[in-house]
C-alpha cells in the first residue's frame, strides 16, 4: 500500500517543464539541427539523475549497474520515445516499470549472441536510447562504427560494461539499503553515492535515492 | 419463366441424429458417410417425451408421430431414441448443401432436410426423359456418393408446389409438375398433407377433415370471404395457393466468400528466400481480399506443404497472432520465420523449430484467416503513427538477423516470485495466458522490484555462524541466523537480511508434471551482503538455496 505511493509519484515529476533552461537548451539544439550544425540535443532525464548528468544524443554513457541503466533510459521513455535493451538476459520488467520505463515502448533483445554489434546498430537506427550489455571486450573499431551511427541517427547508447570511450561514466561508489535489519523489515530504499567521471574536468559526486 | 426444384430428405432429424451418433462413436471420421451406419435400425427423435420424427423402419413397427416415449418403446423395444436438436440437424445438412452447390449454384436452404434450387432447364434432357428428371437423377447420384441415400425431388413453377411434389416422389425419384398445372396438382392432394407445414397446418388439416373436406379441391371451392373469416391468415394463404393465385419464388443463398489464398510452386522451391519472394503477391492478394470486405485479419494460419524425405508429403502449420492486424509485409515475414526454422540449404542459422520442421522443398503455401475483425476497428489514427512504423520496420530487421523470438517485449503479470511476475513476449505476438495482475497474490514481496531477474536461478548456499546450513521449518521459522552466503563461488558475509516470506505453491502437482518445477514449500529472503549488494534468495524444501533475482 505505502510503496505504491512512493513509486507512482515519479512519472508525475518528469512531465513538468519546471526548468526553463532545459527548454531553452532543447530549442537551441533544434535550431542548430535545422542550421546543419552539430546535433547534440539533450535527452530528458529521470528526476533522480537530472542535475547530475546531462545526456546528449550521439553520446555513449557507461554505467556499472542495471538500475543505473534503467534510470538513464527512463527519462526518454517517459517523454514518449522508444527504448531498447540488448544483451539483458535478466531484464527485470517490474523494476523497469517502477523506474519509469513504459514497457509498451520497450524492445528487448535478451541474448543477441555473436551478432550483438549488428543488432545494436539496427536498434540505434530506430530507438532513442539503447542500453547495451556487451558480451565481452569491445575493440576500438567496432566502437567507432557504432559511435558514427549514433551521431548520424541522434541516439544515445548506454553501456553496462567495458567501452573504449565514454562521454561520461556513472558508477556507484557506495550503496546502502534502508528498511532492512536482521530478520525484520524489508528493502525499502537504496541510497547510493554516485560519481560521474566526464571526459574533462573533475568527477562530480552526489548522493541519490534510486 | 424459371422453375423451381426442391430436394427433400425425409425424416432428416433422424438421419442427422444417427449420423452424429455414428460420428461420436468414431465409426465415421468427419465425413458424411452413411455406409458405416445401419440406416435400417428403427429410430425416432423425441421432444418433450413425444415422438416428433421417426424413420421408415420405426413406422413399420407402429411408431407414429405424436406418440409418447413409453408407447413408442412398447411398440418397438429396440427403437433408437434421439433428442431433438435443431442445431444438429442444420449442422449435418450443411454438407448436403455443399454437395448440391457443387453441381448447381444458387441453393436456397428452406429448413434442415429441405432445400430448393432453380430447376436446371432442358439442357439436361435425354431421350425419353425430360430435363428435370434427368437433372434430379444426376443430383441423386451425386448425393448418394456423398452418403445421402434418401433424397426426393419435386419440380414446379413455384416453391410451394415443388415442395408438395417432392413429398409425393419415390426415393431418389422426381415428380415434375408441368408448367401451369400447379393449382390443379395441389387440388388433387388430400388435406392431410398440410400437416407437413407444422402445428398450424396440422390443426387446419384436422379441422378440414372434421368438416368433411377430403381433398384440397373441396377447400378450394369455398368462398374467399368465408375462408378469411373462418380459417385465419394461414388458411387464406393455403386457399390462394390452391387457387393458383399466389406464387412463391425462392431466394437463393450466396456462397460464403473464399478468403483463403494459396500459391503452389512447380518445381518445388528449396530455399526460404525464394519462397518468401514468391509469396509476396499472394500475401497482397490475401490482404486485399479481406480489405474488399472491410475486414482485417488479426490471426492467420499459415500452412506450408513440402515434399517429405520419404517421398510423401508433409505440412507445417502454425497460427500467428498479430498485436494489431496483418499487412502483406507481416505475412511475408511470418512465412520466412516459419520456413527458416528447418531449411538447411537456406544459409540461415538454424533456430528453435516451430511446429513441424521443414526439411525439403516447399510445394505450396496457404494463408487461412483465423480471426477477422472489421477494418474500422484497426484504422490508423488521423495523425498516423510515423515513428512507431519506423520502429516496427527496424525491429523486423533485427528479427531477420537473430530470429523472430529473439526480440521480446516485456509485460507484467501476476505472481509471487520475481520471475513469475513478468513475461517476455516475442515481438509481434499477442500475449496470451497471462496471470491477472490485480489479484492480491499473498506471499509476494512488496517494495522495490529487483532489477535483474534470472531466467534460470543461480545456485547458492546460506549458513549460520556455526557454518550449519540455514533452513526454514514447516511453521515458517528460520533455524539459524544467516551469517554467510555463497553465490557462485564467492563467499560473502551477510550484513542484513529480511524474511522469510514462506509460500507453498503447486503442492497439488505430482513430481514430473508440467509446472511442478516451482512447486513445493519454499521461503524467500532478501539478503544484503557487506559489499552493499542485495539479493533475492529462495530456500526450497527439503534444503537448497538459489538466487532468484538481484537488486543491482
Amino acid at each position: 500500500m505505502f510503496e505504491h505511493g512512493e513509486v507512482s509519484i515519479r512519472p508525475l515529476e518528469t512531465t513538468e517543464l519546471a526548468d526553463p533552461r532545459t527548454v531553452v537548451d532543447q530549442l537551441r539544439g533544434r535550431i542548430q539541427a535545422l542550421e546543419g550544425g552539430p546535433t547534440r540535443l539533450s535527452v530528458p532525464m529521470s528526476p533522480a539523475l537530472a542535475g547530475l548528468v546531462r545526456v546528449r544524443t550521439g553520446g555513449v554513457y557507461g554505467v556499472d549497474s542495471a538500475t543505473l541503466g534503467l534510470a538513464l533510459a527512463a527519462g526518454a521513455s517517459q517523454a514518449g520515445e522508444w527504448v531498447g535493451f540488448a544483451g539483458w538476459d535478466d531484464f527485470g520488467a517490474e523494476a523497469a516499470q517502477q523506474q519509469g520505463i513504459v514497457l509498451g515502448r520497450t524492445v528487448l533483445v535478451p541474448s543477441p549472441g555473436e551478432h550483438w554489434l549488428e543488432v545494436t546498430a539496427a536498434l540505434v537506427d530506430v530507438l532513442k536510447v539503447v542500453v547495451l550489455r556487451p558480451p565481452g571486450g569491445v575493440d576500438a573499431k567496432s566502437a567507432s562504427v557504432l559511435e558514427a551511427r549514433l551521431r548520424a541517427r541522434s541516439s544515445v547508447l548506454v553501456v553496462q560494461g567495458e567501452w573504449p570511450r565514454c562521454d561520461a561514466r556513472i558508477s556507484a561508489e557506495r550503496v546502502e539499503w534502508e528498511g532492512i535489519g536482521h530478520g525484520r523489515g524489508r528493502l525499502r530504499e537504496r541510497r547510493a553515492a554516485l560519481v560521474v567521471r566526464g571526459g574533462r574536468g573533475m568527477p562530480v559526486r552526489a548522493e541519490v535515492a534510486l | 419463366m424459371t422453375r423451381t426444384m426442391v430436394l427433400w430428405c425425409p425424416d432428416w432429424s433422424v438421419t442427422a441424429g444417427m449420423l452424429e451418433l455414428a460420428d461420436s462413436d468414431g465409426a465415421v471420421d468427419g465425413a458424411l458417410d452413411a455406409n458405416a451406419l445401419d440406416t435400417s435400425a428403427p429410430a425416432a427423435v423425441l421432444a418433450n417425451n413425444v415422438v416428433t420424427v421417426c424413420n421408415a423402419a420405426a413406422r413399420s413397427e407402429g411408431v407414429r408421430r405424436g406418440q409418447r416415449r413409453r408407447d413408442a418403446q412398447a411398440r418397438c423395444p429396440d427403437v433408437v431414441l434421439l433428442p431433438a436438436s435443431p442445431d444438429r440437424d442444420a449442422r449435418w445438412f450443411e454438407p448436403v448443401l455443399a454437395a448440391v452447390e457443387e453441381l448447381r449454384p444458387g441453393v436456397a436452404p428452406l429448413r434442415p432436410g429441405l432445400l430448393a434450387v432453380p430447376a436446371p432447364g432442358r439442357y439436361f434432357a435425354r431421350r425419353g426423359l425430360d430435363g428435370e428428371e434427368a437433372a434430379a437423377a444426376v443430383l441423386a447420384e451425386h448425393l448418394a456418393r456423398a452418403g445421402v441415400w434418401d433424397s426426393r425431388f419435386g419440380a414446379a413453377d413455384d416453391l410451394y408446389t415443388a415442395e408438395r411434389a417432392a413429398r409425393q416422389a419415390p426415393p431418389q425419384g422426381c415428380v415434375s409438375i408441368p408448367s401451369g398445372d400447379s393449382a390443379e396438382f395441389l387440388r388433387g392432394l388430400p388435406v392431410t398433407v398440410l400437416a407437413d407445414d407444422g402445428p398450424e397446418g396440422a390443426e387446419l388439416a384436422d379441422l378440414l377433415r372434421r368438416l368433411g373436406l377430403v381433398l384440397l379441391a373441396d377447400f378450394a371451392r369455398l368462398g374467399a370471404g368465408d375462408v378469411a373469416n373462418r380459417f385465419g391468415s394461414y388458411g387464406s394463404d393455403v386457399w390462394r395457393r390452391v387457387q393458383g393465385r399466389e406464387v412463391t419464388r425462392l431466394a437463393s443463398r450466396t456462397p460464403p466468400p473464399e478468403l483463403a489464398c494459396e500459391i503452389s510452386f512447380e518445381p518445388p522451391l528449396d530455399s526460404a528466400e525464394a519462397v518468401t519472394f514468391s509469396v509476396r503477391t499472394t500475401a497482397e492478394r490475401f490482404v486485399a481480399g479481406l480489405a474488399e470486405r472491410q475486414l482485417v485479419a488479426t490471426s492467420v494460419r499459415i500452412e506450408a506443404e513440402f515434399e517429405s524425405a520419404l517421398g510423401g508429403e508433409g505440412v507445417s502449420t502454425r497460427t500467428w497472432l498479430h498485436p494489431r492486424c496483418f499487412t502483406s509485409r507481416d505475412l511475408v515475414d511470418r512465412v520466412h520465420w516459419q520456413l527458416q526454422a528447418g531449411m538447411a540449404t537456406s544459409g540461415l542459422r538454424s533456430r528453435k523449430s516451430t511446429g513441424e520442421t521443414i526439411t525439403s522443398a516447399v510445394t505450396l503455401v496457404r494463408f487461412l484467416p483465423d480471426v477477422v475483425e472489421p477494418a474500422g476497428d484497426h484504422a490508423e489514427g488521423l495523425w498516423g503513427g510515423g515513428a512507431e512504423e519506423q520502429v516496427v520496420r527496424g525491429v523486423a530487421r533485427v528479427q531477420a538477423m537473430v530470429g523472430y523470438d529473439a526480440v521480446r517485449v516485456p509485460v507484467l503479470q501476476g505472481g509471487r516470485g520475481a520471475a513469475d511476475r513478468q513475461a517476455l513476449v516475442p515481438w509481434g505476438e499477442r500475449p496470451v495466458g497471462l496471470r491477472p495482475l490485480e489479484r492480491p497474490w499473498p506471499g509476494r514481496i512488496p517494495g522495490p522490484a529487483p532489477s535483474r531477474v534470472f531466467a534460470a536461478p543461480l545456485e547458492a548456499e546460506v549458513v549460520d555462524e556455526a557454518s550449519v546450513a540455514v533452513a526454514v521449518t514447516a511453521r515458517g521459522v528460520v533455524t539459524g541466523e544467516p551469517w554467510r552466503m555463497r553465490i557462485g563461488r564467492h563467499w560473502c558475509p551477510i550484513a542484513s537480511w529480511a524474511g522469510p516470506w514462506p509460500v507453498d505453491e503447486g503442492w497439488w502437482l505430482s513430481a514430473g508434471s508440467a509446472g511442478s518445477a516451482g512447486a513445493g514449500r519454499a521461503a524467500r529472503f532478501q539478503v544484503v551482503g557487506v559489499d552493499g549488494r542485495a539479493w533475492l534468495l529462495r530456500w526450497r524444501s527439503p534444503g537448497s538455496w538459489e538466487v532468484e533475482a538481484a537488486y543491482d
